[in-house]
């Protein structure tokens, strides 16, 4: 792979062990795609922040990088980055309950990050707090949903990093060009259409149907109806949990769509046609519980926006709650929930708003839960395998239970 | 003899080949804290992998397995190198975040057997059979 002279110095060690690790991991991954050269980028995410995922030896990784002597305003992140979700709420994991060892542990994790540079939001929505790239930048991003909202939605370029991999871009400021950065890997291979309009966590059930179905290629969608911001995230979130979908093109909706190929895709009658009952059955298909109500309803994957937050506010409004309900977000998201009352609600109704963490990286099946109800199918996907627990698959105002 | 192979991650180490033709995932198939191998479908089950020269032709599973060559490193139960046919990014990354030697796409594998000693020159890129 072709390297500029700054590029060589960074990989020679000049700017320290920190700053030479890390090239040398660009270099390996970009030799190992067949990369020609590194590409600038505007933004990093990374993943591998949750104690439960990277456990002592990830800290112990972390905090030698942090103590490298020659840590210096050369060596810690060159470009704004954000970390994904932790395994517990960083500030208020005693009163919600979390294993204090645990959270202990996870923030010295995020303490290790700070020390390279990394902000300490912990959020697999990080465009709904300001870590916004623009249309066509080149961007490395490590959380599977943010990948697909990030390339889909808002038309960054990135591939689906690693957790070592996106740190060390965020430490170089470059990433390998491969993959998704070039334009011609960016065309659609699976037209589907759908028969009628959907809304809510039918777009979670689509995404998780559809990423079955093409795995780690790019679908064109046909829609009966416009989407929110919010059913894009469930879409994405879905797509990438089962499949490895990066980027999807949705006719009308996202900005990459009319370059996509769709009229190839028609001439090779390369598309399937998705019916309501199909979306139907699925909804039914992620639920694996018998039983008719969740111990913890848990909202929020990937991390609920200020709207999700509101709705969620007015359906719980002057209630009493039977059930725990989290609603996971990240703490930006939180302080203007804060400000708007909705956050008083929910707690008054006997939810909380938990920040920083979520159901698939947080130890819940430490805490003593059975059965999680969830309106996320990314996690109606994971919940069962990462924590081995029950999943009830519905919309939030079915979900939640109240105290008669 | 000399082999030619493409560097992945530099330095230099000698030791003792241990070799599988199965893929190896670290996460959950190699005890971090001892460098024995317990994926118990894998055929290195109950061998011990600390201060050899692995030559495998990948790593598979969680990129969390990148860590956890780290810690066999830091717990000093880790291979002296690391050989692979063909390098993918958990054992990769793994390799270079702990400072062992890898090398990948050797131009041969002839004499690259169990118990051969071997030199891993991750710096030129070559395997010298001593």
């Amino acid at each position: 792979m072709y390297l500029n002279k700054e590029e060589e110095r960074m990989y020679d060690g000049f700017y320290g062990d920190t700053v030479r690790k890390s090239m040398e991991i660009l270099v390996a991954l970009g030799d190992i795609y067949d990369a020609e050269k590194l590409v600038n980028i505007t933004s990093a995410q990374i993943s591998g922040v949750s104690y439960k995922t990277i456990g002592d030896a990830g800290l112990e990784y972390l905090e030698d990088l942090a103590s490298d002597k020659n840590l210096n305003r050369e060596s810690v992140a060159k470009v704004p980055s954000t970390l994904n979700p932790a395994g517990t709420d960083l500030d208020n994991w005693e009163s919600l309950g979390f294993p204090p060892k645990f959270s202990k542990k996870q923030n010295e994790i995020v303490d290790a990050y700070g020390m390279l540079g990394i902000s300490k939001t912990c959020t697999c929505t990080p465009y709904l707090v300001g870590n916004v790239p623009k249309f066509r930048d080149h961007v490395a991003w490590s959380e599977s949903s943010a990948v697909a909202y990030v390339n889909s939605v808002i038309g960054a370029r990135t591939n689906r990093e690693g957790g070592p991999g996106a740190l060390a871009a965020a430490i170089c400021g470059k990433t390998p060009m491969y993959g998704y950065h070039l334009e011609e890997n960016r065309k659609a291979n699976l037209l589907i259409e759908l028969e009628t309009p959907i809304s809510g966590i039918d777009y979670g059930a689509l995404g998780y149907m559809v990423g079955k179905e093409v795995g780690s290629g790019v679908p064109y969608f046909v829609l009966k109806n416009d989407s929110t911001n919010t059913e894009l995230k469930a879409l994405g979130a879905a797509l990438a949990s089962s499949g490895a979908v990066a980027l999807y093109h949705i006719e009308n909706e996202t900005p990459e769509y009319d370059s996509a190929g769709k009229n190839e895709l028609i001439k090779n009658n390369n598309k399937i046609l998705i019916t309501d009952s199909d979306i139907k059955n699925t909804c039914e298909n992620l639920t694996n519980s018998s039983k008719n109500e969740a111990d913890l309803v848990c909202l929020g994957c990937p991390h609920a926006s200020l709207e999700e937050i509101k709705d969620i506010a007015n359906i719980v409004k002057n209630k009493e709650i039977k059930n725990d309900l989290w609603v996971c977000t990240s703490i930006n998201v939180k302080a203007a929930s804060d400000r708007m009352g909705y956050t008083k609600i929910i707690e008054s109704a006997g939810g909380h708003i938990v920040c920083d963490t979520c159901m698939v990286v947080a130890p819940i099946e430490d805490m003593g839960y059975e059965t999680i109800g969830v309106n996320s199918a990314k996690a109606a996907n994971y919940v069962p395998s990462m924590c081995g627990l029950d999943v009830i698959f519905d919309e939030a105002k079915n979900l939640i239970k109240f105290k008669s | 003899m000399v082999i030619k192979c493409r560097t992945i991650s530099k330095g230099k180490a000698r030791g003792e080949l241990i070799v599988s033709n199965e893929l190896l995932s670290f996460l959950g198939g190699v005890n971090p804290n001892t460098g024995e191998v317990i994926d118990s479908n894998h055929e290195l089950k109950g061998k011990f992998i600390k201060d050899k020269i692995l030559f495998i032709p990948g790593g598979k599973g969680s990129t969390v397995g990148s860590y956890v060559i780290f810690q066999m490193k830091k717990n000093n139960v880790a291979p002296r190198a690391i050989i692979c046919l063909n390098a993918e990014p958990i054992i990769a990354t793994g390799a270079i975040i702990s400072d062992i030697p890898m090398v990948d796409l050797p131009e041969s594998t002839e004499g690259l057997v169990n118990g051969v000693k071997v030199e891993v020159n991750g710096e030129d890129g070559e395997i010298t059979i001593l």
